[in-house]
């Protein structure tokens, strides 16, 4: 009887699960993570639209890129949130995503165009940052406040390798829209700074929280982390005059079976119950801050006019001539 | 040569296939992903200095490894001490860890502010920096120095007993013993080890970036990560792979010719007394050569313990979850890998090497690439991680396995044929009980390397299904790194304690 009884219960599952219409949603793997986002979004979102969502993690921004790539036509992403605006043109060359009819307001920097104003026709912003240095306030009280000098100082940093990581490629952007073609110099005399290179953001800040080096590559949002979540108020970014951003998008996917429920969803991203999600799950700020404001301890952001972004679809010829400058100023 | 060391030509079914098995599983990925690219690239000159970087830090990575090791398993074959065992097993650690975890163990010593920067600050002596080729190389030799002692020393543990007790009767020096009896068989295993570790540290990546410090150390497997993330380009990637696949195939070819076989003859399976062994002086350059092997090994490791603890606390339930999948991957890996091994110890061992010269990246892309049209690729994550870390692991079961279950059969193939024994029967009688040092030790190794493997699952995993490697990255990518250090000692906890098992159950009732 007990066999029947579960026979029973797993094809009353199954026939419920089938009733319930799935959302999939391809993200980056810190997006669905216990302490992410993810979990929160999708109790959210499961609450309003009758659905069942279903995030698919996939390594970082850029893997999510290579992985649509790879699954082309047959993917199973109706749609795909974690891209940002250095991958976005790529993405949507390969013509898979569908244009999301939307003319939104929202609170991201716009370094292009009036603020608040979205003109991207396949992706919405759900939240961004500025890439920073961060630095331990106690150990470094006056960090360096331009790239020109860092080079001079001996102050020592950990990078990310812009061939295998997104905040790495956010800095290669970041010193070739400052410098343009003396970025290679630049690069040249940051040499001796560098402690190392890692793979990605969690070995960089690893080496960092260790005592490696004077400052990391991250964000102006990370000091946040420490004072809200750990109560440690020892962190601080280095003010640049300008920072780089990193935009973080989402789209769907044209040929999506859910059209309906995609459009919701991205008309959901954009709600107070998401974006109040974002600041202390994903430390980032959110493409339109709540009305509460942003949670206390949180940094406001840099006035919109220090925000530094490479037009989109200039960001593949861009990274092409940065990198071979960044190898060889490097391989020295 | 008089006799191959190692038999090329596959004989029997078992062997057959096992060995299409790995073809198909290695080379079909690799040929999917050529398939699927627009254009075949040429490697571009660039590439070159990529090469030339891999190849370097490679051969010395694996050359110190193996010359360091010799010392080592030395001074391991010969002596006996409270807690032997226990050493040998703590050995293996370094081996399993993930990359991350074991880096900044090493940098709590040679890092910027870590032991020795200290104490070089106390006496006023220069820093030393361990970022550049020295620190990749000291990264591979902490990594690999285990790996070697425990290959060199099953070669030590294989010459019999008798005739050490032979030398001794014949009143050898212990110069005249290493000549006879112990260069024979370094000879004989120096080569496989060379090339094992050669083609491991071929493919390091984040080693080599992260210590390397800077672009000056790519290696090739970094440019086919690039190629396949930022560029897309299957291409230059699957190129990229078959230039990895070349040098490794060459350091094959190269350390099956220079390979003597041992030719030792059978003994009587009896422990070894080394009369040769006994004078004060070379007590203790042993007590000296296992004392700063592991000094070198176990205080990197004591910090990664030290600092885990305190993050022990924080760590979420989903990571305790993950572990249980880790275990259950590793175990049906381990199986998978045992079963292969056998089947192509005796007559197929370069089959089992393939696994360690193609590129894990490239290897799943391409099953992800065969699999993607068929059904859903998350569904298949955890047969497919299992799959490969078993392919992955092969190479060290087959190279442990293979001189071992040869000399069983040249030393009792005869009686065995004489008494009709084939098949199942003489793996069950005369084989197995032979191997089960070797057994032990393979499937310890294959079970804590799938541990502790990031690799594929990062492609195929889906979030509810995620290795505790991956679920310790996923903690340090939300800044919680001291969950995530405690994520990294339940991992080398549980890998040390599957080795264990393992490696123990194929020493039960031989000790002594």
């Amino acid at each position: 009887m007990r066999h029947l009884a579960f026979a029973a219960g797993v094809l009353a599952a199954t026939s419920a699960v089938a009733e319930t219409p799935k959302l999939t949603v391809y993200t980056y793997d810190s997006f669905v993570s216990e302490w992410g986002p993810g979990p929160a979004v999708e109790k959210a979102f499961e609450g309003i639209c009758g659905c069942d969502l279903q995030f698919v993690g996939a390594g970082d921004g850029a893997a999510l890129l290579a992985r649509l790539k790879l699954e082309g036509k047959r993917t199973r992403a109706d749609v795909v949130l974690g891209l940002d605006t250095n991958l976005s043109a790529a993405a949507a060359e390969t013509g898979l995503f569908g244009k999301h009819g939307r003319a939104p307001q929202v609170d991201v920097p716009n370094p292009e165009d009036a603020a608040g104003v979205w003109k991207d026709p396949y992706f919405l912003p759900y939240d961004w940052g500025y890439f920073a240095f961060v630095h331990d306030k106690e150990k470094l009280p006056n960090p360096p406040k331009s790239f020109e000098e860092l080079a001079a100082s001996d102050v020592s940093i950990v990078i990310q390798d812009p061939r295998a990581s997104t905040p790495g490629l956010g800095l290669l952007l970041w010193v070739k829209t400052v410098h343009g073609d003396k970025a290679g110099e630049v690069w040249a005399r940051l040499a001796d700074n560098i402690v190392t290179v890692t793979p990605g953001w969690s070995e960089a800040y690893g080496l960092f929280l260790d005592g490696e080096a004077d400052m990391v590559l991250s964000y102006t949002t990370s000091p946040a982390y420490h004072r809200i979540a750990e109560s440690d108020d020892s962190k601080g970014f280095a003010p640049f005059s300008q920072h780089y951003l990193q935009i973080e998008l989402a789209g769907k996917i044209a040929a999506t079976d859910q059209p309906e429920l995609a459009d919701m969803f991205l008309e959901f991203m954009l709600s107070e119950a998401f974006q109040s999600i974002i600041p202390t799950t994903n430390w980032m700020y959110p493409a339109i801050i709540p009305e509460a404001g942003l949670p206390e301890g949180f940094n406001p952001p840099l006035e919109a006019g220090r925000a530094l972004l490479a037009p989109a679809n200039t960001v593949s010829a861009l990274r092409d001539e940065a990198l071979v400058e960044w190898l060889n100023a490097l391989s020295q | 040569m008089a006799e191959r060391a190692v038999a090329v030509n596959l004989r029997g079914a078992s062997a057959w296939g096992a060995a299409a098995f790995v073809a198909l599983f290695l080379l079909a990925p690799l040929g999917a992903v050529l398939w699927s690219a627009d254009t075949i690239a040429g490697v571009l000159t660039r590439d070159w200095t990529t090469v030339r970087f891999t190849l370097l830090q490679a051969i010395l990575s694996a050359g110190l490894s193996v010359a360091l090791a010799v010392p080592v398993a030395k001074a391991l074959a010969r002596r006996r001490f409270l807690g032997r065992k226990l050493l040998i097993t703590l050995l293996g650690a370094p081996f399993i860890l993930p990359v991350i975890v074991a880096v900044l163990g090493l940098l709590a010593v040679f890092g910027k502010s870590g032991v020795v920067n200290q104490l070089l600050e106390a006496f006023g002596a220069p820093p030393i920096t361990i970022y550049g080729l020295q620190g990749v190389v000291l990264a591979h030799v902490f990594f690999n120095l285990p790996l070697a002692t425990r290959m060199i020393l099953q070669g030590w543990q294989g010459i019999p007993g008798e005739r050490f007790r032979l030398a001794a009767s014949l009143g050898m020096r212990p110069w005249q013993v290493s000549r006879t009896l112990e260069w024979p068989m370094l000879r004989a295993v120096l080569p496989g080890a060379v090339m094992v570790i050669f083609a491991l540290c071929l493919s390091s990546f984040a080693v080599a970036i992260t210590l390397g410090g800077g672009p000056k150390a790519t290696t090739i497997e970094l440019a086919i990560y690039q190629s396949f993330r930022f560029d897309f380009d299957l291409g230059r990637a699957a190129m990229l792979a078959m230039v990895q696949l070349g040098l490794a195939v060459g350091a094959t070819a190269l350390a099956l010719w220079l390979a003597a076989p041992p030719g030792f003859g059978a003994g009587l399976d009896r422990v070894v007394r080394r009369w040769d062994a006994d004078s004060p002086w070379l007590r203790l350059v042993d007590g000296g050569v296992l004392v700063l092997a592991a000094v070198f090994l176990l205080v990197p490791l004591s910090l990664v313990i030290l600092n885990g603890i305190s993050g022990l606390g924080q760590v979420p339930g989903v990571v305790y979850k993950a572990a249980g999948i880790s275990v259950v991957i590793a175990l049906i890996s381990t199986g998978l890998t045992i079963i292969l091994a056998l089947a192509l110890a005796r007559t197929g061992e370069i089959w089992g090497y393939l696994g360690l010269a193609i590129s894990p990246m490239v290897i799943g892309t391409g099953l992800f690439l065969l699999i993607n049209p068929v059904m859903n690729p998350n569904a298949l994550a955890l047969p497919t991680t299992a799959l490969v870390n078993a392919l992955m692991a092969l190479p060290f079961a087959v190279r442990v396995l293979a001189p071992q279950m040869r000399a069983v059969e040249a030393d009792y193939g005869r009686l065995a044929d004489a008494l009709g024994l084939r098949g199942w029967a003489r793996l069950r009688w005369i084989i197995l009980p032979r191997l089960r040092k070797p057994l032990g030790f393979s499937a310890g190794l294959a079970a804590a390397l799938s541990m502790g493997d990031l690799g594929v699952v990062a492609l195929f995993a889906s979030p509810d299904w995620a290795t505790l490697p991956l679920q310790m990255y996923r903690l340090m990518g939300a800044y919680r790194m001291e969950a995530a250090a405690g994520a990294g000692l339940i991992l080398l906890v549980l890998s040390l304690v599957l080795f264990w098992i393992f490696d123990r159950g194929g020493r039960v009732d031989v000790d002594a």
